[in-house]
């Protein structure tokens, strides 16, 4: 125990006698309290009373922080002596399609020297969308003895340098997982620098990476960890070099393939065949870069407990696909490319009783000429056989409100729904009509719906469904949508949970903005963008609302008097000092 | 620009933040299980109030981002699929504040105001309560309208930057080859040009050409710096109105002959062939040194016969 802790279990021993009188000593409650895991029960046990609030915050090892300038390093320092493992997200997430500005902001190093300071312990940190630098990550490195696991999603502003310097002085490292980042790719230099004594390793993903890395140092590091139980590769890793990997490590429950087209021998593809089928632990299996039917086979045998296949960077065709499913039965997450088509998705059907979630990516999505793709017809199918199905992500060029209807009929469970019909303001194509109908059957069957992106054509009415019924939604993202103030105002105006709101391209201006006035201190944030917000309606807001942070990003030439792009979120630090030029706080 | 006040919240809101509040009641609870998203609680009063500085940020933009379009909406208006919504329904909000558009927005298509011009700019077809949408899209599937409208609209599909870039530099898999160098649907063709003697290789769009002058023009430009010049260094203004034919005397004439490897992987003149059929059948360039094309020609022509 520290130190620390054992002199506040001797004054509670001796305060036994008065602490008796109330609920529970210190102790005892902390160490209850320790088992929450969940941060939102952690935040209602600190709403409890005084003691509790202290019991809590002195027994929370993981602070999660969803918009980093909701709050400052030195108050949640200040609140949580004893954090070992950080969450943090940054940038707003249409930040992901390029409508933030660079140089935005949500850079890590403030934080990063704070923590050095309060939390010399720290083991993991894990962030969104922010921006992180090559010295940063030294610091990171050099300032924590103990750290143990690294995961950047979505991050900027590093390189593999970065990377090198982790490798190089993280000595407990558990999980260094690099996804979709922005990052400088400079060489694969930076697996050799992990030390030839180093064998801690569990997690390591570095799908994103473009450049080629080394490979003799990849594979006597996986052959010494020989607790890995996640590797994912990249596009440079070869299905020969593969197999050597796999043969060293079929403990693996989690395995993102290199590039999977080869020209092999038959005995390389049986050796293939035979590395990936004694991984006998392997639940997800993705990467799988340019895979053709030809080599798909080889996966048969591995697949038999996969639960979460990713084919999003395969680009099959249907009768590749079903070939394959039939050998995964116990599939509960699928992500493909919509080259499988509707064809596809009937196998997914048919051979997926168990199918949790499907999310289906375009893979032509700028042209607009591609006649093939997945309709309505490919989700229906799903929708038929898989019951249980409750998160999609379907990107479509072409829906009706009848097919929704039928959909969230077989499939009431839903609680992420995101539908991409790829047209801006697209009817229903049989009847021409607006798709309000089908966000409507979507809020009022599924009770359960926490996330909603909505797209197609869309007037007032939609709005008024989701504020009507959708009394669980956490998250709406809508574009190119609405007809009025109203639309927003009826979102505002209804749905009690909603946390973060994001808008693009609507009509909605000061007086939508203006109506979520008190609203908003109950959400995480608001994005509008292109819609009809001015500056004044944006001053407006910040002069009632001290709370809130109102940030607009002005574009180049446009009118004075607009708010192109508006960002309001709550926050208790106060407004931003670091944001650049282009962005005004109010 | 607002000044710095202390807010009680308990007056501020209907729904105070319970943190806020001083002690325990079941209101608190019933609060806090509303807001239970708050991952972190603000602190009790008198512990760690901080005081709000305001910070009067005046500086205005100077700085250009990466964005596209200003009104993607519009845009996607003006991109030839005009909506028409049926004017005056909607709940007619006007509100304290009836947004302004001053010229930002082209053919003012001011969509808060259902009852401005909406019906006079659209109403072409006629058919004045129906979304045109579909029909235009129907009318555009047979002709050879460039790749997008929706190229021009920023972060639309979205789709994260990641993705895009994998799927734009290693596109879905053809009927055609493995190693098309080509980018699907976003209108370019990027092929390697490499010439005898240079220490290292360019590459050039081929889609920007319109004719092998246009590209042999460029391509002398670009390695004008290698070659000792003698076809090259007058500049353009000499090789107007040559022909294609022209083009293949030229550097018949000077040591280096420009050659292109096609799908089949092998080496062709360029030039024989019309010009479309050529970007569609090129993989790469390579300027070779006329000493080493010799017997090229002759292999080229037969080539060209047997697939007319």
């Amino acid at each position: 125990m520290e130190s620390s802790e054992l002199k506040r279990s001797k004054d509670s021993v001796n305060s036994c006698e008065s602490a008796r009188r109330s609920s529970f000593p210190d102790e005892v409650l902390e160490r209850v309290l320790s088992l929450l895991k969940s941060h939102r029960d952690r935040s209602s046990v600190s709403l409890v009373c005084k003691d509790w609030y202290n019991a809590e915050r002195w027994s929370r090892t993981h602070v999660f922080i969803g918009n980093c300038y909701s709050v400052s390093p030195e108050i949640v320092a200040r609140r949580f002596p004893r954090i070992r493992s950080v969450t943090l997200k940054g940038k707003p997430r249409f930040s992901d399609f390029n409508l933030v500005p660079e140089n935005w902001g949500a850079d890590i190093h403030a934080w990063l020297v704070v923590f050095a300071a309060e939390y010399p312990f720290l083991e993991e940190l894990r962030l969104k969308r922010m921006a992180i630098s090559d010295e940063s990550l030294e610091f990171l490195a050099v300032s924590f003895p103990n750290f143990k696991a690294l995961s950047l999603l979505s991050c900027d502003g590093f390189s593999t340098n970065g990377l090198a310097a982790i490798a190089t002085h993280c000595k407990n490292l558990t999980e260094l997982d690099i996804q979709e980042n922005g990052i400088d790719d400079i060489g694969g230099s930076w697996l050799s620098c992990f030390p030839e004594s180093f064998t801690t390793l569990e997690v390591l993903n570095f799908a994103n990476l473009t450049s080629d890395i080394n490979f003799d140092a990849l594979e006597k590091l996986v052959g010494r960890c020989k607790s890995m139980r996640v590797l994912k590769l990249n596009r440079s890793v070869s299905l020969e070099q593969l197999q050597r990997l796999l043969v060293n490590a079929p403990q693996l429950a989690e395995l993102g393939t290199g590039l999977f087209s080869q020209e092999l021998t038959i005995r390389e593809y049986e050796e293939l065949e035979s590395a990936l089928s004694n991984c006998k632990n392997m639940h997800t299996l993705s990467g799988l870069w340019d895979a053709t039917g030809i080599y798909l086979p080889a996966l048969y045998l591995a697949c038999t407990h996969l639960t979460f296949l990713n084919l999003s960077y395969a680009a099959l065709q249907s009768v590749e696909l079903a070939k394959l499913l039939a050998h995964c039965p116990q599939l509960k997450r699928l992500w493909v490319l919509d080259t499988v088509e509707d064809k596809g998705l009937e196998a997914v059907g048919l051979n997926c009783p168990l199918l949790e979630e499907l999310r289906v990516f375009p893979a032509d999505p700028f042209d607009d000429e591609i006649v093939h793709g997945v309709t309505e017809a490919g989700f229906v199918a799903v929708s038929f056989g898989c019951p249980r199905l409750h998160y999609v992500l379907y990107f479509c060029r072409q829906m009706t409100n009848a097919a929704v209807a039928t959909i969230v009929q077989n499939c009431p469970d839903f609680t992420h729904f995101r539908l991409c019909i790829m047209n801006p303001g697209q009817p229903d194509y049989l009847t021409n009509e607006p798709m309000d109908e089908a966000f409507g059957a979507v809020v009022r069957t599924c009770t359960k719906l926490q996330r909603l992106s909505v797209s197609g054509l869309l007037t007032d009415l939609t709005f008024e469904y989701i504020g009507r019924y959708a009394k669980n939604l956490e998250t709406l993202s809508v574009a190119f949508a609405g007809r009025s103030d109203w639309g927003m105002q009826c979102v505002l105006g209804g749905c009690p949970k909603l946390r973060k709101l994001e808008i693009r391209d609507c009509p909605f201006g000061n007086a939508a903005l203006l109506s979520g006035l008190e609203k908003y201190e109950s959400m995480r944030s608001l994005w509008m963008s292109a819609c009809n917000v001015t500056m004044n309606g944006c001053r407006l807001l910040a002069r009632e609302m001290p709370w809130l942070n109102v940030e607009v990003m002005k574009e180049d030439g446009s009118d004075d008097s607009q708010a192109d792009k508006v960002y309001v979120y709550r926050s208790i630090a106060g407004p931003r000092r670091d944001a650049p030029p282009s962005v005004l706080t109010l | 620009m607002s000044k710095p006040i202390e807010h009680d919240y308990i007056g501020l809101s209907e729904q105070p933040l319970p943190s806020m509040e001083k002690s325990s009641d079941t209101n608190d609870k019933k609060n806090g299980l509303r807001l239970k998203d708050t991952e972190l609680r603000l602190g009790l009063p008198g512990s760690d109030s901080p005081e709000r500085e305001d910070h009067v940020q005046n500086v205005l933009s100077l700085k250009s981002f990466v964005s596209g379009s200003k009104r993607g909406f519009s845009d996607a208006l003006d991109g030839g699929r005009k909506w028409v919504f049926p004017g005056g329904s909607g709940g007619g909000s006007e509100g304290l504040f009836s947004p302004r558009r001053s010229g930002n927005n082209n053919g003012g298509n001011d969509l808060s105001e259902p009852d401005s011009g909406l019906d006079g700019s659209v109403s072409k077809d006629g058919a004045a309560h129906k979304p045109l949408v579909v029909q235009e899209k129907k009318s555009h599937v047979g002709n050879t309208a460039p790749a997008s409208n929706r190229a021009q609209v920023v972060g639309w599909p979205p789709i994260r930057s990641f993705r895009k870039n994998t799927m734009a530099s290693h596109p879905p898999k053809n009927d055609d080859d493995d190693n098309a160098e080509a980018k699907l649907g976003s209108g370019c063709l990027y092929v390697k040009v490499s010439m005898d003697g240079a220490p290292y290789l360019r590459k050039v769009d081929l889609k920007i050409y319109g004719s092998y002058k246009e590209l042999s023009s460029a391509l002398e430009k670009m390695f004008s710096c290698f070659t000792i010049g003698q076809c090259g260094s007058h500049g353009v203004s000499s090789r107007d109105g040559l022909s294609e034919s022209r083009l293949i005397d030229l550097l018949h004439g000077s040591e280096y002959v420009l050659t292109y490897e096609d799908k089949d992987g092998d080496w062709m003149l360029v030039g024989d062939v019309p010009w479309e059929m050529f970007t569609n059948s090129c993989k790469r360039l390579r300027i070779m040194k006329s000493a080493e094309a010799i017997g090229l020609a002759p292999r080229a022509m037969e080539k060209c016969k047997n697939r007319i």
